[in-house]
């Protein structure tokens, strides 16, 4: 059939491109290792087939007897038809295209790419959550109740705050959420105040946050040990500061060690401390936000607590606060009344509250993940969760030193950034050495991030992973730096073992192409 | 491992934490639990939860019959245990199901453009409505009384800090937005008219009509759809005037899950585009030709743009985009327009056996599968109905305190997985 997109599936170009093309796919459409071209879903099948099998219809079902016929619509053109089998085959054909954390090493720095336990999956599956409506009265929905109810304690438990709401739907709505309770906080005390510090390792979702929230954003230059320092923040600090955000461990990996300091010198002029919990793997059981000056602080469950990543969420945003947050918390919030859990839904209950983030109750099924991990580990597991973590980061640091530039010495917790200087000289950039990595059989680590690094490559191993995963890890990655050094036009080639090799994204971006047209 | 760090213990590692900052005891959770104790619990807490009926509430979030293939494709670990496809090469599959997943949203809604999913419809709308105030350079947002109150809340949430409150634009007697007084409300300053489609109350609401007064007044027009299987019947949201169509995909392939996670879902127009919040999959091609896909026109995102980005967006619900992408397959163009009918024939079918049973509609205008009922005293049957295991619909007075008639109003729903015994059933115990 046609292919409306432009792009013909096989071969344009012949093998002019040098070795390690790829080979002509067979009859099934089969390439190298029997990976399967597969066309769009809309690109094939036959006309009237259909993959459900729906209860017959009853009597009288013409909805223009009731329904304007202005607002009704034919079947729509260009809907797929195909079998059970063949959207079955589709999608089996579209996941062995895929990389994750189940295919091999996954170490994408700050992410958190750790194994997600078959356990978690399946209990999130029970049908007493997955089949329950959140407009369930409370007498059917005790379970869920109760299990919001501990994860909301235990969570604040972990990292040492007041209160947690479950609400935001994944971490940069974690940060809104925050942000709007400083807001609320300086609000009430007359002045809602125009800036957020944020230092230059920071992620772009801390300062897109920010500016949703209205606040303009003020960079701080962290210090040659890449730590943000007392003398930035005192220089930038003024009654106009709402907050600063920090994330610690920050992107580095290091500890922000004058975090003490640097609360008090934003508490002094009246400003809050927020934290980005998106590295909090590092600290679990280990030391607590709440212990060190901040006073609000989002976790990413999908990170933190091993709910799936997904392909790109959905992730879970829960935001923990002191006690003088608490009361601008959104909602809802769960309450216990004797042996009774409840959902407190109205601001008439809770009138300093910012409202609601998210419709209904938070991703709950996320909920069911993380509170799972938690009571698997239990103290001892969340414990060994945040020093293993560390030990493999340090691990894969001590072992690549040398074979690639380490910009900063500075003590690494859970992650540790190299980057390219070592490679350049012979033009081989942070971007080649990610490609040729997945011709080894590895999801690269995150490049060019932070920004404070050039070629920034940012190693987060996570505690899942074995010694023998690291070393075959780390002998790639010495592998891929001895191919710099003696055949830098192959590894500028990579990859070439992928289904697809190096895509032109200045093409896609200058002619989009978003969907498929009948 | 640890002499290869050079470290004499596992402690040694955190020095970078000053004592004082390091915890000196064990956190206070409960014991860890063996795999055959976790999932002993887990089904204790499950069993507290009654599941054993298909509710008769939807009111955004609604019941419907998984197709057992979709979660089954869910759990192949190259697709739920993958991130958010930075390193194109290695993720061509999620890549091209985002694509299929931009299409259908785009077939669904008959508009041209979609982003890779929200967290939910309600941020969806609030960012509906944030980019019609950088399109139109106005502040000013109408939104209908008859959107989902848990959406406008979401929108008042995020509008708070940066803009005017909004403006709520009330519903007649027929459950419809109250046109004249839209007409009214809409003028130089408005960036964007908002309209349930349909609505909260159920009613296909005035799409058309309300998109005519926007466009008079130049602005936007956004839809919003929580129940989507309705797109199956009812005439595309773009196609009566809708400059941008949000809402979730919850229906297809999404559990209810005690309300999330599940897909938000955004669409507008070619000319909208660069000012669309999200995520985008594109095509483009290898370095041999071949078709392949990225993620593109990443200079709107935060991780580029930081501040100055459309939106703050970074995780979204790639893994219920999925979900629904794979049951929108398998239902296909034949499969979509039969579940819709059905759900509008067992909606009818309702109805026929509440006012059989004494109970009116509320509302005169044209409904979907979703409906209110006047049953006198609506939290009065929630609660008798819950002693028997039935969550019985939403009364109606919960978010509409001031509607004439609300103590009697209960919102109910009825879809493919309410049998017409289930539906005998109900409509009798309602009564008694």
């Amino acid at each position: 059939m046609a292919n409306p997109t432009g792009w013909k599936p096989a071969l344009e170009k012949d093998a002019q491109d040098g070795p390690g093309g790829p080979e002509a796919p067979g009859l099934g459409g089969a390439t190298r290792g029997l990976v399967h071209e597969e066309p769009l879903v809309f690109e094939h099948g036959s006309r009237g087939r259909s993959g459900v099998s729906l209860p017959a219809p009853e009597r009288d079902l013409d909805p223009a007897r009731d329904l304007p016929a202005a607002l009704l619509r034919p079947a729509i053109d260009g809907m797929p038809e195909l079998s059970e089998l063949e959207v079955v085959r589709h999608f089996t054909h579209l996941s062995s295209w895929n990389h994750g954390i189940d295919t091999g090493f996954y170490p994408l720095g700050s992410c958190t790419m750790k194994y997600n336990p078959r356990s978690s999956e399946a209990i999130a599956r029970f049908a007493g959550f997955a089949d329950l409506h959140p407009l369930a009265p409370a007498e059917l929905c005790q379970g869920a109740l109760e299990l919001m109810y501990a994860l909301e304690r235990a969570l604040s438990e972990i990292a040492g705050f007041d209160a947690t709401t479950l609400a935001p739907a994944a971490g940069a709505q974690g940060e809104l959420c925050g942000l709007m309770l400083v807001r609320a906080y300086h609000q009430e005390r007359g002045n809602p105040r125009r800036k957020v510090l944020i230092p230059d390792t920071a992620h772009g979702t801390n300062p897109a946050s920010s500016a949703l929230n209205g606040y303009a954003v003020v960079q701080l230059a962290s210090g040659p040990d890449g730590r943000l320092h007392p003398e930035a923040v005192r220089a930038a600090m003024d009654d106009d500061v709402a907050a600063i955000m920090i994330t610690n461990p920050n992107t580095l990996g290091v500890f922000e060690s004058h975090i003490e300091e640097i609360a008090e010198l934003v508490h002094a002029r009246g400003g809050l401390v927020y934290g980005d919990g998106a590295n909090m793997n590092a600290l679990l059981g280990v030391a607590r936000p709440g212990d060190m000056g901040f006073d609000v602080m989002q976790y990413n469950l999908h990170k933190t607590f091993a709910t799936p990543h997904g392909g790109g969420g959905p992730g879970s945003g829960p935001v923990a606060v002191k006690a003088a947050l608490a009361p601008y918390l959104p909602l809802p919030l769960v309450v216990k009344e004797g042996e009774a859990y409840r959902l407190v839904t109205e601001p008439a209950e809770r009138p300093r509250t910012i409202g609601k983030l998210r419709e209904f109750w938070g991703n709950f099924a996320m909920f069911v993940r993380a509170w799972a991990l938690i009571r698997e580990y239990g103290p001892e597991g969340v414990r060994a969760t945040g020093e293993l973590s560390v030990l493999n980061a340090n691990y894969v640091r001590a072992k690549l030193r040398g074979a690639y530039h380490l910009p900063y010495e500075t003590d690494s917790l859970h992650e540790v950034v190299f980057d390219d200087r070592l490679q350049k000289a012979g033009g081989v950039t942070t971007m080649d050495i990610a490609k040729r990595l997945i011709d080894h059989g590895f999801h690269p680590p995150t490049i060019y991030f932070p920004l404070v690094v050039q070629g920034a490559l940012m190693i987060e191993p996570t505690e899942t992973e074995s010694r023998e995963t690291l070393d075959a890890f780390v002998a790639a990655m010495k592998a891929v730096a001895e191919e710099a050094r003696s055949s830098p036009d192959a590894v500028k080639a990579a990859p070439t073992l992928p289904v697809r090799a190096r895509l032109d994204e200045t093409q896609a971006a200058r002619r989009p192409v978003l969907r498929w047209r009948p | 491992m640890l002499d290869a760090v050079g470290a004499k213990s596992l402690s040694d590692l955190f020095r970078s934490i000053p004592a004082g900052l390091r915890l000196d005891r064990p956190l206070e959770l409960p014991p860890a639990l063996d795999e055959i104790s976790l999932l002993a619990e887990f089904r204790r807490l499950a069993a507290r939860n009654e599941t054993s009926h298909p509710p008769f509430v939807g009111a955004g979030c609604y019941p419907h019959h998984v197709p057992p293939a979709v979660d089954q494709l869910l759990l192949r670990g190259e697709f739920f245990t993958a991130y958010t496809p930075y390193q194109a090469e290695i993720s061509q599959g999620t890549l091209q199901a985002l694509f299929e997943w931009q299409t259908f949203v785009c077939l669904l809604s008959g508009l041209e453009v979609a982003n890779a999913s929200m967290y939910d419809g309600a941020s969806a709308t609030a960012e509906a409505a944030l980019m019609a105030t950088r399109i139109t350079g106005r502040k000013k947002i109408l939104v209908s009384a008859g959107v989902h109150p848990e959406y406008r809340k979401v929108l008042a949430t995020y509008l708070r800090s940066t803009h005017d409150a909004t403006v709520t634009v009330p519903f007649g007697a027929d459950g419809r937005t109250d046109l004249a007084a839209l007409e009214e409300a809409a003028d130089a300053e408005t960036a964007c008219v908002i309209v349930g489609y349909p609505n909260f109350l159920g009613v296909v609401d005035a799409l058309p009509e309300a998109a005519a007064i926007a466009r008079r007044a130049g602005a936007l027009t956004v839809s919003v759809t929580a129940e989507a299987v309705s797109l199956g019947l009812l005439q595309a949201p773009g196609a009566l005037g809708a400059d941008v169509a949000v809402g979730t995909f919850q229906s297809f392939g999404n559990p209810m899950t005690f309300g999330g996670p599940a897909p938000g879902f955004f669409a507008t127009r070619e000319a909208h585009l660069r000012q669309m919040p999200g995520r985008i999959a594109g095509a483009t091609q290898d370095r041999y030709g071949r078709r392949g896909f990225v993620l593109t026109l990443s200079t709107r995102e935060q991780h580029i743009r930081r501040e100055k980005a459309t939106s703050n967006v970074c995780t979204n619900s790639g893994l219920c985009a999925l979900a629904a992408t794979i049951h929108l397959s398998l239902l296909g163009r034949k499969g979509l327009a039969e579940l819709a009918r059905l759900n509008h024939a067992r909606a009818r079918m309702l109805r026929g056996a509440m006012e059989r049973a004494g109970f009116a509609p509320v509302f005169s205008g044209p409904v979907f599968n979703e409906q209110a009922f006047d049953v006198g005293d609506a939290e009065a049957v929630v609660a008798r109905l819950a002693k028997r295991g039935v969550a019985a619909g939403a009364p109606l007075a919960r978010w509409y305190p001031d509607l004439p008639g609300a103590k009697g109003a209960l919102l109910c729903v009825a879809t493919e997985l309410h049998t017409p015994e289930l539906i005998e059933l109900f409509a009798r115990s309602v009564r008694s």
